[in-house]
């Protein structure tokens, strides 16, 4: 199909499927002329010619704005653009619309957005996990085929797994985040949704790369994903961390871990029992770092040179009338969690610690690597989607990443594949590698993909 | 360590939000439901495992500048002295005009 086709298309789909506020509420903003002048200035010979991107809402674009699902940027329209998003236009693709997100990537379920809660197009009493909801709704709902998110603590990965399709985290340093709005600056990547392993392997493959514009940016050649599966796995060794499967997991999703793990030894890999011994300790690390990090970050947002300005008693009352009013709850009770874990006299007990504990939890990785494992195959999620609304203490929240949020710690790579329902619900199955090994993790992830386990049950 | 409402207020003032008195009670129990998790990494031995002084490795600053693809005259378009102009805040009117 030719772009405007495309445009045609991916719009119609949008309407009918209820993308909008009044219905799913998973795109923020879009509309057929924009993404045809869009369209219009690709690489008409790239490898991803005339194809329709849907991008969450904390990438700066300038054709469409940038609100980071946030009150204090409503209607903000950044005067550059994220590197991804000019790779995917030298790659031949475009930016269709914005995705709905939780405010400044801060959720695990698409409800913290100052713009409505997105809901899962499975079941749409159910939440499409977060922060990336609105991206992997999008290719859930047959928008687009791609969709571009971001993973700070596994924010592609769980909504992925929550609507059934493949999420990707890749290594830290391997996409420029020049343009991704920050949250955690050490533990920020932009990641790819697709509808199979083949569009998320494109998607990396278009915005993968060195960018001097990113200081944090790796000098590594990119691989084509797209080729990396092979006919077995033979050879393949791939570790089971007994950690991801506690007593208490879901004894569904523990069932549907066991029939993807069959798959890959029927495709000559072989299995391996292994052990990350600090596994434990990574959601309370991730919340103090994290919440640290983005107490800083999210300071230059004061009402001063752009977004939202509220006037308060002088120019102290403005930052806080501006910030107090253009935050929502969860970012407010973040920003403060990392204000007091940085302050004087908890720095050393708990931001210090945290760092330490994490430098473990890398190393945990790298010794198992280097012990002969190649990947890692873990459940992504401890549940399939929840109800909206079912979940309101902020802890259990932040247990929805229990699974994900390692590979943000330890900066590794990480995708997650559909293997099954769980009552009725997708789960997926998560393949974790080495740094910069992402060849490896795509070839398992086509093995998985091939093994057609997306629509059994349980 | 537990966070008294006295610390959500200094911690508010540090970071420049506006917290209400009668919030105050609600966020010390959940910043101190947060933290409660957190306790568990007292008993981790992990001293030494990160050389401080390393940091994040970054890049020197040395590329082109940024592109901006839309002009600043579009979305700034006052200036002086080579600075950026930004409302100024009605609090400040009265000191201008007696500039």
């Amino acid at each position: 199909m030719n772009a405007r086709a495309e445009v045609d298309a991916a719009f119609a789909r949008a309407d009918h499927v209820g993308a909008w506020r009044d219905g799913l509420n998973i795109l923020l903003a879009g509309d057929r002329e924009t993404a045809g002048a869009e369209a219009a200035r690709v690489n008409t010979s790239g490898f991803l010619a005339n194809t329709p991107v849907v991008v969450k809402d904390n990438i700066a674009t300038t054709s469409l704005p940038t609100t980071c699902g946030s009150r204090i940027l409503e209607g903000y329209v950044s005067p550059y653009e994220a590197t991804a998003i000019a790779k995917l236009r030298d790659a031949g693709a475009f930016v269709l619309a914005k995705a709905n997100m939780d405010e400044f990537a801060m959720g695990s379920s698409t409800e913290h957005s100052a713009f409505g809660p997105a809901k899962n197009p499975i079941d749409p009493t159910r939440v499409p996990g977060g922060s990336s909801g609105g991206s992997a709704a999008a290719v859930a709902a047959g928008i687009t085929r791609i969709a571009l998110g971001s993973e700070t603590g596994g924010s592609v990965r769980q909504p992925a797994s929550f609507c059934g399709i493949v999420g990707v985290k890749p290594t830290y340093g391997r996409v420029s985040r020049f343009g991704l709005v920050a949250f955690a600056s050490s533990l920020d990547n932009i990641g790819v949704a697709g509808a199979t392993v083949t569009d998320a392997a494109l998607g990396l493959r278009a915005i993968a790369g060195f960018d001097p514009n990113d200081a944090t940016s790796a000098k590594v050649p990119v691989g084509e994903y797209d080729n990396a599966a092979t006919d077995r796995l033979d050879g393949v060794v791939v570790g089971v961390p007994r950690e991801y499967f506690p007593d208490s997991l879901d004894p569904a999703i523990r069932a549907r871990c066991n029939v993807a793990l069959d798959a890959l030894r029927a495709a000559g890999a072989t299995i391996r029992d292994v052990s990350l011994p600090h596994t434990a300790h990574a959601v309370p690390v991730y919340y103090i770092i994290a919440p640290a990090e983005c107490s800083s970050n999210l300071s230059r947002f004061d009402g001063v040179r752009y977004g939202l300005r509220i006037e308060g008693d002088g120019l102290r009352g403005m930052y806080e009338a501006t910030r107090s009013r253009g935050f929502g709850a969860e970012v407010t009770r973040r920003i403060l969690l990392g204000t007091y874990v940085l302050s004087h006299g908890y720095y050393d007990a708990y931001y210090k610690k945290a760092q330490e504990v994490r430098a473990l939890i890398t190393r945990d990785f790298t010794s198992v690597f280097a012990s002969g494992v190649d990947v890692l195959f873990t459940p992504t999620t401890p549940s399939p989607a929840f109800a909206l609304g079912a979940i309101t203490e902020p802890y259990e929240m932040y247990l929805s990443d229990i699974f994900t949020v390692t590979a943000n710690l330890a900066g590794i790579p990480g995708m997650s594949v559909p293997i099954g329902r769980v009552r009725g619900l997708p789960v997926g199955g998560q393949i974790l590698a080495p740094h910069f090994d992402e060849m490896q993790m795509f070839r398992v992830g086509f093995a998985l993909e091939r093994a057609n386990l997306a629509m059994g049950d349980a | 360590m537990s966070v008294s409402h006295n610390d959500v207020r200094r911690i508010a003032e540090l970071a420049r939000i506006a917290v209400p008195e009668e919030r105050l009670e609600s966020l010390s129990k959940e910043l101190n439901g947060i933290l409660e998790h957190m306790e568990s990494l007292t008993d981790v031995a992990s001293a030494g495992a990160v050389n401080e002084s390393q940091g994040m490795r970054l890049a020197p600053d040395v590329g082109p500048s940024v592109h901006l693809e839309r002009r600043p005259a579009d979305f700034a378009p006052n200036s002086r002295d080579g600075f950026f102009l930004v409302p100024r805040l009605s609090t400040h009117d009265s000191a201008a005009d007696a500039s």
